[in-house]
């Protein structure tokens, strides 16, 4: 049903349709764990100076409050937030992470639960080496808590349309004379190679002068390779224009196509 | 091949939209349910998105728009291929009535495994504490290292002086104490049942681990002739938790069990998912049994002359008999609440 790339999750539908999920790694993963350890200690902190304001009052039945309210906020902040923000806490939605179903299915509270609970083993001996060993081992990047629940944390996409205004500033594209061989390139070329062309177009103007020389040669001749044009229509184009050209076609097309986010 | 691709994406956006809107009211409205008609809409939704996809896949097309399309058929995928039942409101009183005795009963086998494992310990803690120097290794907490005669001596001058004085000696420290029980014994636990995840040894450990201090104490006690005293103190909470961190051991061995894969066929996540809801139910049954013996324990066992030994006794023995009846026979006229995915209602 399931297969893997790197970092990637690959899920085939009964129907035979695939759709990609990207793990999120162990990196960002303690940085999103780093966020909610801080979220908590701030509530811990304003608890504690509105629990000391009281104090006078009732200490005792004010440090036993205290003390409960402190562990179960610890206990069930990650299993509350993943419930009500479907998979996420603060510090995941601030990373871009999410908690899923490893099939694709909708998270049960019961998966949110039983993952959680484990995390007493995975933060075993301390700060998650046990949890975080596993999580670089393990083929979906699962931590015990993950494997038991059936869960798997991913990267959430952003749907944000590129700016081709700037990227492609309207000069004249030798490649649009040839809609066939235009129509077959934009067959071949695969999702992932069409946005590295357009990231390096993008951020050209970062590169050093001979990495950039090499960078756009390394990525013209590998696009020449997949649908070879007339001479005419590369004689005297320079690897950068071939590229800005390739792009062109590619996206171009599509300004109006941007997705309904 | 799409021939006109500016055409073909105008033309679909609207019902990937529609698919966007149904997604997002599934998500944000628990108690929303599909009749026949939006349900058959759904679907057909969900595969003219997932036959979109394909298309622009072939054609090789934007990569946002690809990441977008194939989030949408993610999403209506998870949706339509669910067949657990989406829990739309918390009952609470069906759920201690039938729910969490059916569940206990269901792996009852496991229980017995737990308690088998303590009693194991119990029985070794009682002989090795009978030697000086394995006492000193097996109650490693001062208050029972002395010796138990001393102690009660101990703490008969103390409530007879507060009982002159007027004082209570534990004013100040109950709903602390409260506190203290309530969260070490849920942490002890759940750490429990989590380590169920190392094919059930971890869950031994602890069980065996509990099992012989426990079986020291008493034993250490019984030898001094204060088996009375012992009793008052430790049966009120005992009864309650005890129990409860012998279902914790279920819990774990349910979950070893799942892992190991034994007596089944079912693929190993086929396995997880099953258990998933009865671990949060016998979680859940322990943490409302620690709640309650954390209460006890601090407002009725640590007060040792002031409620006759036998009041407390009576107390704890009610309590086990309660607890008993209710694991073993509530719930018995409703039909079994099935769990993991078969036999659970399609959804949406």
């Amino acid at each position: 049903m399931s297969r893997r790339t790197t970092q990637r999750m690959v899920i085939r539908t009964p129907e035979g349709v695939e759709f990609g999920l990207i793990l999120a790694g162990p990196v960002s993963r303690f940085l999103a764990w780093l966020v909610d350890s801080a979220c908590l200690a701030f509530a811990a902190f304003v608890l504690s100076a509105l629990v000391s304001a009281l104090m006078p009052f009732q200490s005792d039945l004010m440090a036993g409050l205290f003390a409960v309210t402190l562990y179960a906020l610890f206990t069930g902040y990650r299993i509350a937030a993943e419930w009500f923000l479907r998979g996420q806490t603060i510090g995941k939605r601030l990373l871009r992470l999410r908690v899923i179903d490893a099939q694709g299915l909708r998270l049960g509270f019961s998966q949110i639960v039983v993952r959680n609970l484990l995390r007493f083993v995975d933060a075993l001996p301390l700060l998650y080496f046990v949890g975080g060993v596993l999580t670089i081992l393990s083929k979906r990047s699962q931590r015990l808590g993950d494997l038991a629940a059936n869960t798997v944390v991913v990267r959430e996409e952003t749907f944000a349309t590129p700016n081709l205004e700037r990227t492609l500033p309207g000069k004249f594209n030798s490649l649009k004379h040839y809609p066939h061989l235009a129509a077959r390139l934009r067959q071949r070329v695969s999702p992932e190679a069409a946005k590295l062309a357009l990231h390096a177009l993008q951020r050209r103007d970062s590169l050093s002068p001979e990495a950039r020389v090499s960078l756009f040669a390394e990525l013209a001749d590998y696009f020449k390779s997949l649908m070879p044009f007339p001479e005419e229509a590369t004689l005297g184009v320079s690897d950068e224009n071939y590229l800005r050209n390739v792009v062109d076609v590619v996206f171009s097309e599509r300004t109006h196509a941007a997705p309904p986010t | 091949m799409i021939i006109d691709l500016e055409r073909f994406i105008t033309e679909e956006r609207p019902r990937w939209n529609e698919l966007e809107r149904f997604l997002d009211r599934l998500a944000n409205e628990a108690a929303y349910r599909f009749n026949m008609a939006t349900a058959r809409r759904f679907h057909y939704l969900y595969q003219r998105a997932s036959s979109d996809l394909v298309k622009l896949g072939t054609y090789g097309a934007e990569p946002e728009l690809l990441q977008y399309l194939e989030s949408l058929v993610a999403r209506a995928y998870g949706e339509i291929h669910e067949t657990r039942k989406r829990p739309h409101q918390l009952r609470i009183w069906h759920w201690l009535r039938h729910v969490a005795p059916q569940t206990f009963r269901r792996h009852a086998a496991a229980f017995y495994l737990s308690f088998g494992i303590t009693m194991l310990g119990c029985l070794l803690g009682s002989v090795f504490v009978i030697h000086p120097e394995a006492k000193r290794t097996l109650l490693p907490y001062a208050h029972l290292q002395i010796d138990p005669a001393e102690r009660i001596e101990q703490e008969r001058e103390l409530y007879e002086r507060a009982n002159e004085e007027g004082f209570d000696p534990l004013a100040g420290r109950k709903a602390r104490g409260t506190a203290f029980y309530i969260i070490n014994n849920t942490r002890v636990s759940y750490v429990t049942m989590a380590l169920g995840i190392t094919w059930g040894l971890g869950t031994v450990a602890v069980l065996f681990g509990n099992g012989v201090l426990l079986g020291a104490v008493c034993m250490d006690y019984v030898r001094a002739g204060e088996g009375v005293f012992l009793a008052g103190w430790l049966f009120p909470h005992g009864a309650t938790e005890i129990p409860a961190i012998l279902i914790a051991g279920q819990a774990g061995f349910v979950l070893a069990r799942a892992l190991i894969g034994w007596a089944t066929r079912d693929p190993l996540r086929e396995r997880m998912r099953a258990i998933g809801p009865d671990l949060v139910t016998l979680v859940g049954c322990v943490t409302l049994l620690l709640v309650w013996a954390g209460f006890v324990e601090a407002y009725l066992s640590q007060y040792h002359f002031v409620v006759p030994f036998w009041i407390k006794i009576g107390f704890g023995a009610t309590e086990l008999v309660l607890l008993f009846l209710y694991l073993f026979y509530s719930g018995r006229t409703e039909k079994p609440t099935e769990t993991g995915p078969a036999g659970a209602s399609g959804a949406p």
